[in-house]
């Protein structure tokens, strides 16, 4: 419980800095002003949802391969922890869009296929109260979990392989692209927080997850006697 | 500082929403050890 704890409040405590970092170290951009410190918190939630999509992708295989319950627990975790978020950066992306593009939402490339992204974990996770049955639901979510992780490298190449409205990428983003040197050590350090936020959720959830399969055999345990 | 409230706006509710996740595991945490528990009390009195 207590290294539970240290886990939660060194992830809150990498947070804060990270905002700390963006309002007070990173300078301020030329042409946007103050408006872009919300990149540093939208892009390093997309990279940690995108991650914990691809833990569960993972998960989801491992599970199709070796039908163990703990992967199943896993995929669902990080389905759900994914979820919140691309929820995070759906939100904070029209904030920052509004006084930027003059709207809050345009149905480009990169916004359309990271909206379909949200839609397709929530279905994933919508699927899973459908089935009652616990090893026909791990292998149905699984599958759709295998499916719908096509979305992400769609996301993360849409701003690469189209002209879309969205900002073209500063990270990775070939010859032309690039961050000032201070901008990109705070956005890698926010990266670090927002991996580490996602871990500790990633911890609590999957407990949960163990404490439900618990509950289950007791269950079925006092159906039995 | 331009755009201030749209700034603070996108942090707040950004967290917000992690803090809201977090709450709702909590809680389905603690209904599920407290089923848990009940589970292991009625068990040996059915015996």
């Amino acid at each position: 419980m207590i290294r539970r704890i240290a886990f939660g409040t060194v992830a809150v405590a990498l947070v804060l800095l990270g905002a700390y970092a963006a309002f007070y170290v990173a300078p301020e951009e030329r042409t946007m002003g103050a408006i872009q410190k919300i990149f540093y918190f939208h892009a390093s939630t997309a990279w940690a949802g995108e991650t914990t999509f691809f833990v569960c992708f993972v998960a989801n295989l491992l599970y199709i391969w070796k039908r163990k319950p703990k992967y199943d627990w896993l995929g669902v975790t990080c389905a759900e922890v994914g979820v919140a978020c691309i929820t995070v950066v759906l939100i904070t992306g029209p904030i920052w869009a509004r006084p930027v593009w003059g709207i809050w939402w345009t149905w480009d490339a990169r916004l359309t296929s990271t909206f379909v992204l949200w839609i397709l974990y929530v279905c994933y996770l919508l699927l899973r109260t459908l089935v009652d049955e616990p090893e026909r639901r791990a292998l149905l979510s699984a599958l759709f979990g295998v499916f719908a992780f096509i979305d992400v490298p769609i996301v993360f190449g849409a701003i690469r392989w189209w002209r879309t409205q969205h900002p073209a990428p500063v990270i990775m983003g070939g010859p032309g692209s690039g961050l000032d040197p201070v901008m990109k050590k705070v956005f890698l350090f926010n990266v670090l927080a927002m991996h580490v936020l996602a871990a500790f959720l990633i911890v609590e959830r999957y407990l949960l997850e163990e404490t439900k399969y618990d509950v289950d055999m007791l269950q079925r345990e006092a159906e039995a006697r | 500082m331009k755009n201030l409230n749209s700034i603070f706006a996108a942090y707040l509710i950004g967290w917000g929403v992690f803090f809201v996740f977090f709450v709702s595991i909590a809680r389905r945490s603690s209904d599920l050890r407290a089923q848990v528990e009940r589970l292991k009390r009625s068990g040996p009195k059915e015996k």
